[in-house]
């Protein structure tokens, strides 16, 4: 009886637990580049900094436009065939820009690098880890958060959204090319179309989303990392934790920003 | 603790346990300013968890650590970190950055912390790589060096910044005779010529004797004994004799094994 009771609410705790060191990670990684910047020098390396954004946002770019293309085109497909039925193809353009824009866009892009990128965060801290690399770096004194979380996290962070516009972009891409193939919309009329039927609050709650689910899941990775416990099956274990808590977590707070946005703006 | 001679590190009782499990049950250590103190004590009794502990690296359960007579302890993370630019760690696994060359994980904590140019740091680099026989390693990565040529590098990287305490976790462990007294004597020139305190944990007794001048021996959580070389020789405790000799008859495997 009592284990059972325990149960759920030790989840609850550790999650809990989970949450406020993650968010202490970011407060303790901000004060950390703060106290560099006040003594007048960089918060981190620059040519880390360009590398962790060359791998993040360059090296995505070709996965992130691939699986929007596609998935742009099949959900332009899919909806163009049963609104034909009703002769209202011409929904399309404004149906694929919305949800790309304000949902689709920013939640695969999540989730994609989520997957791409927040493993490889992870994996790498956790192994300077059990390494005593990391340590070896908070010894002499140079703030290992900083050095090694600060440009990771800042990098996914500012390029994600950069990351959504080529999704949202490529998507559109696809459902014009298989518009004008399956419903003869010429292609400039598509974008006409979908230009006209989208609001600015999608752009915002698109854009507002994208920095979020960028600081997930650099803050996620970057801890699954440094919390890395037992050798080489622990950055194993960590790593796969870190992609499924950074893949959750962007769903749950998707739904949070779609419930607030609605309840503020759509009525 | 303001007597004449400084006392460079301080530690008060400290406690320190890993889940459940207690390493240390109330340490009490007085390191004075310029000394070369040899820290004995078994394989897992807890040394190199004692530096960690110097290092503010981990922080104690109970019980106070004092360096320079600031408490570690109550230290927030900002200070900490600029107390740990003036101490040096030679890690006991060398820990030299795997991503980074030679050069650049000596240059690491200069190009850093400090801001001297590009040139005087490649000549401090060298200088000290010199003194560790390792200058022909400076562009490999760590992969492509040995164990022991890893640890030297490492060494040279603990005293890079000219630091005012280095903490040797086992700087002579897995090297050869001739470059164990390379090093030897490197850690005793270090100490009289830049003015640094050591401590220094190691298991090869030949070395302790030749570079301490203060020696502690930790045993079952605590410092069973702490005195000068001469004294350690002329113990009668069973189990600092027992160590200092390696003898297998003694309290200290009974206790192991019991
Ligand atoms: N991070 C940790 N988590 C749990 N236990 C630990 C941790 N670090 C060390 N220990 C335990 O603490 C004890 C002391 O470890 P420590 O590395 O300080 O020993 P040591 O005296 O340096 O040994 P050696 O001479 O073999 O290097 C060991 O029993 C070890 O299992
Ligand atoms: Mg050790």
């Amino acid at each position: 009886m009592v284990l059972r009771m325990f149960g759920p609410w030790s989840a609850i705790r550790t999650s809990l637990q989970h949450l406020s060191s993650v968010v202490w990670l970011l407060v303790d990684t901000a004060q950390e580049m703060g106290d560099r910047v006040v003594r007048g020098r960089l918060p981190f390396r620059l040519s880390i900094f360009f590398e962790q954004t060359n791998r993040t946002g360059v090296g995505s770019i070709g996965l992130v436009s691939l699986v929007s293309f596609f998935i742009g085109l099949t959900m332009a497909l899919l909806t163009g065939y049963q609104l034909q039925t009703f002769g209202q193809e011409r929904l399309v353009p404004g149906l694929v820009a919305i949800s790309f824009t304000r949902e689709l866009g920013p939640l695969m892009t999540g989730i994609m690098v989520a997957a791409r990128i927040g493993a490889a965060y992870t994996a790498e801290l956790g192994t300077m880890v059990v390494s005593e690399e990391a340590e070896a770096i908070e010894a002499m004194g140079i703030g290992p958060l900083r050095f090694l979380a600060g440009p990771r996290i800042l990098a996914v962070f500012l390029l994600l959204p950069c990351l959504v516009v080529i999704s949202n972009f490529t998507a559109m891409g696809g459902a014009a090319l298989i518009s004008r193939w399956a419903f003869d919309t010429p292609i400039r009329l598509f974008f006409d179309t979908a230009l006209e039927s989208m609001l600015i609050r999608d752009i915002v709650a698109g854009t507002i989303k994208s920095f979020l689910f960028g600081l997930i899941i650099g803050l996620v990775s970057c801890y699954k990392g440094l919390s890395v416990r037992g050798g080489a099956a622990g950055v194993g274990a960590a790593t796969t934790s870190s992609v499924v808590t950074a893949i959750t977590i962007v769903i749950a707070f998707d739904t949070l920003s779609n419930i607030v946005l609605v309840a503020l703006f759509d009525q | 603790m303001s007597d004449s001679p400084k006392t460079s590190v301080e530690m008060r009782e400290v406690r320190l346990a890993f889940d459940e499990k207690e390493i240390l049950t109330g340490v009490s250590l007085a390191v004075p300013a310029l000394s070369r103190l040899v820290v004995l004590g078994q394989s897992g009794s807890g040394k190199s968890t004692l530096l960690r502990l110097i290092l503010g690296l981990l922080k104690p359960n109970a019980g106070e650590v004092m360096f320079n007579g600031l408490n570690v302890t109550r230290m927030g993370r900002l200070r900490l970190n600029r107390m740990r630019q003036k101490i040096g760690m030679v890690y006991q696994y060398s820990a030299l950055i795997s991503s980074l060359s030679v050069r650049d994980n000596l240059a690491l904590p200069l190009e850093e912390l400090t801001s001297k140019p590009r040139g005087e740091i490649d000549q401090l680099v060298d200088e000290k790589l010199t003194m560790v026989g390792m200058a022909d390693a400076r562009d490999k990565m760590p992969a492509e060096l040995s164990g022991g040529m890893r640890k030297r590098v490492g060494l040279a990287r603990g005293i890079i910044m000219d630091p005012e305490l280095i903490l040797y976790d086992e700087p002579t462990a897995g090297l050869d005779p001739v470059i164990s007294s390379v090093i030897d004597e490197l850690i005793i020139s270090l100490s009289e010529k830049i003015g640094a305190t050591s401590i220094i944990v190691t298991h090869e007794m030949e070395s302790a004797f030749k570079v301490a001048t203060h020696m502690a021996m930790l045993y079952q959580g605590k410092i069973i004994a702490a005195d000068t070389p001469e004294g350690f020789k002329a113990s009668n405790d069973p189990v600092v004799a027992q160590f200092i000799a390696g003898d297998t008859q003694g309290p200290i495997l009974q206790a192991t094994t019991s």
